[in-house]
C-alpha cells in the first residue's frame, strides 16, 4: 500500500511494538547508518533480484554467497517450539536435542496450566542448561590493553538453532516471562526456571547482534546463502524455503501443505487435532506432537548440513570470537550471582548498545563482503567497489615533503566499471585489508577510467616497501570505499549521570510482575475481577484527551501499511531494526524536549532511542496500584 | 439494468457475503486489485469460489484463540463492565446499554437504536452498536466491540483484541489491522453524527485498544492515534466508488455463480484484473489463484525485487534483457545495463 509519509502531527509509536516479531518498523532509522550500510539494509539489490528472477526461470534456489556467513558449530543445539494459539507465548512443546538421532520431546499438557508451564520450563532447563554449562570450562588467554594484561575466555561456546524468527522470539518472550520468578515466597518455582529465563534472554538478545552465531534460525541463514524464485513473505515458511533449495519449485509447492515449523500451529490442525486431544487429557497428545514435530527436526538438521558444505568465510572466526566473549561474559555474570536483565534498558544502556549493534552490522557488512566476492559484487554494482588492473607502479616512492620521509607508493588502476568515487577518498582492497588507498584522480582512458591512487600502511616499516605488499602492474585489483578500520564510538555518562533530558539516573526496575501468580485461568471460566483500586485509577487513557490532567499515557500510531517483511537476506537490517529507536515525539515528559549538549554530538544519531526508553519508565502502568501484572490473576 | 441487480447477477443465485470492518480494512491493503473490488461489492463468497476453482486458502481461525478473545471480553463486561470502566478511568455512574442481539431478521432496528441512542448523547457506554457505512453505494453493516461517551462529550471507539501487549509492547501487525478497523469503525460513526445533525468531529481520532497486559489476563488499555488510517480509508473508499465502472464495463451475463463449472468460473475470473503481490496471501481468500495467475511476473516476487528490477514485468523479460537476447525498449534502456552489469558480476563471482 503507498502511503504517504508519516504526517509530522502524528506521534509515532511510543511503547509497543519496538521489538516486535516482524521487526519492521516505519522508523527514521536511515540516518543513524554511516552511507555504505543502505546497501545491506532493507533494500533488494539488484543482484539479488535477479537471482530470484534466475531462481524462478530455473526452478531451483540460487546461491547469493560463495562461502558460509556464519560459524557452524561441531555441536549445536537444535530447538524447535510450539506455542499455543491465543495465549500470550504459552508453550505448547519443544523438540530439542543435541543428537539428530535423538530428539527429546518436552509437551505441556495443559497449556493453559501454570504448573504444568513452569515443568516444561524446568525440563527445558534440564535440557538447555546442561549443555550450556558444558562450554564454561576451558578457557584461553586473550592479550588486551596492549599485551600488557590478558584476560579469560572460553575456548568454545554454545550454539542453539531455531527455525524461524518466531522461533527465536519465542525464546525472548519466554526468557522474558520466567526470569523474574521467584524460587521462594508463595509461589516458588524450582530454580533453574529463573536461570533459563536468563539465559534464554541472553541468547535472544545476542541474536539481534549482526553477524552473531549464538542464537541462530534456520531461515535467515539459509536467506543468507541462497534465494528462492519466490517471495520472501513465502520463504517465511522454512519446509518450502528449504525444498526450493533441495529439490526445487515443485516439491517446495508440496511443502506448503505440510506440516507448520512453529511456533504457531496450523488453526486446522488446532481446531480438529489438538483441541479434542488437550481436552480429554489424551495420553497420545506427546505421540501427535512428535510426528508433527519431527519433519521440521529432520530439515533443521538437513540445513545444517547444507551449510557444512559451504567453506566459512575467513572473518567467521573472527565473529565467534566476539561471540565467545560474549557467553564467557554473561557466564561469569551468572556465576558473580548477578541480577537479571532489567525489562527495558536504562537510557545510557540503552544508548550503548544501540552503539555496539552499529558497530556490529558496520563490521559484518564489510566483512561479509571482504570475505565474498559475490557480495562484494553488490557494491561493485553500486559504484561503491570496482575491480581494474595496474597500469603502472611506483613501488618506491617515497613523500618527503614532511618533517620526515615517508613511503607512499603510487599506482594506475585502469578500470571499465562505473567509478563513483571523488579524490580523496580513501579505498581498500579486500586482498591488502590493512592497506590505504587515497584516489588522487580519476581520468576517463579508453573504455572506462585510469584511477591514480597514493598507497599508505601494510607494507612494513622501512622505507622499502615489504616484496609483495605493493600491487604490481599486471594485478587485478578490487577496491572499496568499505574498510575494516576500528570504528571509536562515541562516550556515554556513568547511567547515574544521565541527564534530565534522558529520564535522569535510571529507577529501580519496577517490581518483577510475577510477584504473586496463581492458577491461570481456564479460557471457559473466566477469572474472577479484580476489584478496581478507586483511590488510585490505574495510569492508563485518557478517553478524554482534553480532560484536566490525564496521567502520562502512551499514544500509539500504528502504521496503517502492513510492515514489509525483512528479506532473510538481510539479518543485519532485520537485527538492527529490532534495535529500540523511537520518536523523541512519543515522549509525553519533557524528555523529548531537547537533547542535552552533555551528551556530546556522538549522540545525537541515537537520541531518540534514549529518549524513547525514558517515558517507558514514566507512562509505565506497573504502578504501586496494580503490583499484581501476574503471570497469572488472582 | 440497476447497479445493484447487476451486482446481483454476477454473485449467482448465492447468499451475498456482507462486508465488515476486516474486509474494508483489507480493501485498502491493496486498492489496486479490481479484481478483489468487484468480488467483494457484489458479496461474491471468494472462500467457496476459490475451492470451487481448485485454489482453496487457509484462513481458519484456531479455536483456542477464539475461545481466549470471548473470554477475555466477557471478563471485561461482567458485572457491568467493571473491569472495563476500570481500565477505561470512566466513572462508575457511566450508563451501561447493551443493544444486545438483534429484535427482528433485519439489522435495521439495531442500527437505528444505536442512532437513537447516540443522538440522545448521553454519556454512555454503548455496547453492541450498529453502524452503517457506505461502501461503493451499497450500505454496510458494521459491529464495534464498544462506543464510549467520554466524560468532555466525546465519542471514542474501543476496540478489544486477545493478543497481548508485553513490557509495552505488541505485534505490530495486529496493531496495525487493529488499527485500521477502528478506524473504519470511526468513519462510520462520523457518518451516522453527520446524517444526526451533529458535529462529526465529536468522534475522537484516537481509538481505545484494550489488550491483556503481559503474560496475564488482566487488561491494559493504550490509546492508538488513528489519523492516517482515516485519511487511507477515505481515499480509498472514495475510489472505490469507480466500481460501478468497472461493474459496468464487465460484458454483459457474466456471473461467478459458484454453481457454474470451475472452468468457467476461471474464464470468468478472467474479464476482470487482479493485481496480485505477496501480501495478499495473508488477506485474500482469492490469493492462491491470483498467485498462480500471476506466475512468472516479477510482481509475484515481491514490490522491493519488482523495484529493484527496473519494473520490468516478467522474469522472462528480465533475464533476456540481463543476458542481453532481448533489445531494450526506450523505458528499458537503464534497467537493461543495469541488468547486464548485474549478470556480469554474479558470473563472474560464481565461476
Amino acid at each position: 500500500m503507498a502511503l504517504s509519509p508519516r504526517p509530522a502531527l502524528v506521534r509515532p509509536l511510543a511503547l509497543v511494538f519496538l521489538r516486535s516479531p516482524a521487526r519492521v518498523f516505519p522508523r527514521p532509522l536511515a540516518r543513524v547508518f554511516p552511507p555504505p550500510l543502505a546497501l545491506v539494509g532493507g533494500v533488494v539489490s539488484t543482484l539479488t533480484a535477479l537471482a530470484r528472477a534466475q531462481a524462478v526461470v530455473a526452478g531451483r534456489a540460487q546461491p547469493v554467497a560463495t562461502v558460509r556467513h556464519l560459524h557452524l558449530h561441531d555441536h549445536p543445539m537444535v530447538l524447535i517450539p510450539l506455542t499455543m494459539a491465543g495465549e500470550a507465548n504459552a508453550p505448547l512443546a519443544a523438540m530439542a536435542g543435541t543428537d539428530p538421532a535423538r530428539p527429546r520431546l518436552l509437551t505441556v499438557a495443559q497449556p493453559r496450566n501454570r504448573d504444568d508451564r513452569f515443568t516444561f520450563a524446568a525440563d527445558l532447563a534440564g535440557l538447555l542448561v546442561p549443555y550450556l554449562d558444558s562450554f564454561a570450562t576451558d578457557t584461553e588467554d586473550v592479550p588486551i590493553d596492549r599485551g600488557k594484561d590478558v584476560r579469560q575466555r572460553y575456548v568454545d561456546a554454545p550454539q542453539i538453532w531455531v527455525p524461524n524468527p518466531g522461533g527465536a522470539d519465542f525464546l525472548r518472550l519466554f526468557g522474558r516471562s520466567t526470569r523474574f520468578l521467584k524460587i521462594d515466597g508463595e509461589h516458588p518455582v524450582p530454580p533453574a526456571v529463573p536461570l533459563l529465563g536468563r539465559w534464554l534472554t541472553f541468547f535472544a538478545n545476542s541474536a539481534e547482534v549482526p553477524g552473531s552465531s549464538l542464537l541462530v534460525n534456520a531461515i535467515q541463514a539459509l536467506g543468507l546463502h541462497w534465494v528462492t524464485g519466490q517471495s520472501s513473505a513465502e520463504d517465511a515458511q522454512f519446509a518450502v524455503q528449504l525444498a526450493w533449495i533441495e529439490s526445487g519449485a515443485e516439491a517446495a509447492r508440496e511443502a506448503e501443505n505440510g506440516p507448520v515449523a512453529g511456533p504457531a500451529t496450523d488453526p486446522d490442525f488446532d481446531n480438529r487435532v489438538l483441541a479434542p486431544l488437550i481436552e480429554r487429557s489424551d495420553p497420545a497428545l506427546p505421540r501427535v506432537l512428535h510426528d508433527l514435530l519431527l519433519p521440521t527436526w529432520e530439515r533443521m538438521w538437513r540445513t545444517l548440513a547444507l551449510l557444512r558444505r559451504l567453506p566459512a568465510g575467513d572473518r567467521v572466526p573472527l565473529r565467534w570470537d566476539t561471540d565467545r566473549d560474549a557467553f564467557t561474559a554473561f557466564a561469569q555474570n551468572l556465576a558473580e550471582g548477578g541480577p537479571p536483565q532489567p525489562r527495558r534498558d536504562g537510557a545510557v544502556a540503552a544508548a550503548a548498545r544501540l552503539q555496539r549493534l552499529e558497530n556490529a552490522a558496520a563490521r559484518y557488512a564489510v566483512q561479509r563482503a571482504f570475505d565474498d566476492p559475490l557480495v562484494l559484487a553488490e557494491y561493485r554494482l553500486s559504484g561503491a567497489a570496482f575491480a581494474g588492473v595496474v597500469t603502472l607502479a611506483n613501488p618506491d616512492r617515497v613523500d618527503d615533503s614532511g618533517k620526515r620521509p615517508v613511503l607512499r607508493p603510487r599506482i594506475m588502476v585502469h578500470t571499465t566499471e562505473p567509478v563513483r568515487v571523488e579524490p580523496g577518498t580513501s579505498l581498500t582492497s579486500p586482498s591488502r585489508p590493512s592497506q590505504k588507498a587515497r584516489v588522487i584522480s580519476i581520468n576517463p582512458a579508453g573504455d572506462g577510467h585510469d584511477v591514480l591512487l597514493e598507497l599508505s600502511g601494510g607494507m612494513g616499516r622501512r622505507l622499502v616497501a615489504e616484496p609483495g605488499s605493493v600491487p604490481t602492474v599486471g594485478e587485478r585489483l578490487i577496491l572499496t570505499t568499505l574498510s575494516e578500520a576500528y570504528r571509536p564510538g562515541g562516550s556515554l555518562p556513568d547511567p547515574a549521570e544521565t541527564p534530565w533530558t534522558h529520564g535522569g539516573p535510571p529507577t529501580y526496575d519496577p517490581p518483577p510482575d510475577q510477584a504473586a501468580p496463581t492458577a491461570e485461568p481456564d479460557a471457559s471460566s473466566p477469572p474472577p475481577v479484580l476489584a478496581p483500586d478507586a483511590a488510585s485509577p490505574p495510569a492508563v487513557p485518557v478517553l478524554a484527551p482534553d480532560a484536566a490532567s490525564p496521567p502520562p499515557v502512551p499514544v500509539l500510531a500504528p502504521d496503517g501499511a502492513s510492515p514489509p517483511a525483512v528479506s532473510t537476506a538481510e539479518p543485519e537490517a532485520a537485527a538492527l531494526l529490532a534495535v529500540p529507536v523511537a520518536d523523541p515525539d512519543s515522549a509525553v515528559s519533557p524528555a523529548g524536549a531537547a537533547v542535552d549538549p552533555a551528551l556530546g554530538g556522538d549522540l545525537a544519531a541515537v537520541r531518540d532511542s534514549v529518549v524513547s526508553v525514558e517515558p517507558a519508565f514514566a507512562a509505565d502502568p506497573v504502578s504501586p496500584a496494580h503490583p499484581s501484572d501476574t503471570d497469572t490473576r488472582t | 439494468m440497476s447497479q445493484s441487480s447487476r451486482l446481483d447477477q454476477l454473485r449467482g443465485s448465492g447468499r451475498a457475503k456482507r462486508h465488515n470492518a476486516r474486509t474494508i480494512a483489507a480493501l485498502t491493503g491493496n486498492p489496486g486489485c479490481n479484481r478483489r473490488a468487484v468480488l467483494d461489492a457484489a458479496g461474491v463468497d471468494k472462500t467457496g469460489l476459490a475451492e470451487r476453482i481448485g485454489f482453496p486458502g487457509s484462513f481458519g481461525q484456531s479455536r483456542f484463540a477464539l475461545s481466549r478473545g470471548n473470554a477475555f471480553e466477557a471478563m471485561l463486561k461482567a458485572d457491568d463492565c467493571a473491569l472495563l470502566r476500570s481500565v477505561l478511568d470512566v466513572r462508575d455512574d457511566l450508563d451501561y446499554t447493551d443493544l444486545g442481539e438483534d429484535s427482528d431478521g433485519t439489522l435495521g432496528d439495531r442500527s437505528a437504536r444505536t442512532a437513537d441512542l447516540l443522538a440522545g448523547a448521553r454519556a454512555a457506554l454503548i455496547d453492541h452498536p450498529l453502524l452503517t457505512l457506505d461502501i461503493a453505494g451499497q450500505t454496510v453493516y458494521l459491529e464495534p466491540d464498544l462506543i464510549a461517551y467520554a466524560h468532555h462529550g466525546r465519542l471514542q471507539v474501543v476496540e478489544i483484541k486477545s493478543f497481548a501487549i508485553i513490557d509495552d509492547q505488541a505485534e505490530s501487525a495486529k496493531v496495525s489491522a487493529a488499527a485500521v478497523q477502528a478506524a473504519v469503525y470511526v468513519l462510520a460513526l462520523r457518518a451516522l453524527l453527520t446524517r444526526l445533525g451533529h458535529d462529526p468531529s465529536l468522534v475522537s481520532h484516537e481509538v481505545v485498544l484494550v489488550c491483556p497486559r503481559n503474560f496475564s489476563f488482566q487488561p491494559v488499555a493504550v490509546v492508538l492515534d488513528v489519523r492516517k488510517q482515516l485519511s487511507t480509508l477515505r481515499r480509498q473508499l472514495s475510489r472505490l466508488a469507480s466500481v460501478t465502472t468497472l461493474v459496468d464495463a464487465l460484458p454483459a451475463g457474466l456471473t461467478f455463480d459458484l454453481a457454474l463449472e470451475p472452468s468457467e468460473l476461471v474464464s470468468a475470473l478472467g474479464h476482470i484484473e487482479a493485481r496480485y503481490a505477496p501480501e495478499c496471501l495473508s488477506a485474500c481468500e482469492l490469493s492462491v489463484y491470483c498467485r498462480s495467475e500471476a506466475a512468472g511476473s516479477t510482481g509475484a516476487l515481491g514490490r522491493t525485487v519488482r523495484e529493484a528490477l527496473g519494473g520490468i514485468e516478467s522474469v522472462e523479460e528480465v533475464l533476456a534483457l540481463a543476458e542481453g537476447r532481448m533489445a531494450p525498449s526506450e523505458e528499458q534502456t537503464e534497467a537493461a545495463a543495469v541488468l547486464q552489469a548485474a549478470l556480469r558480476l554474479r558470473s563472474e563471482a560464481l565461476s
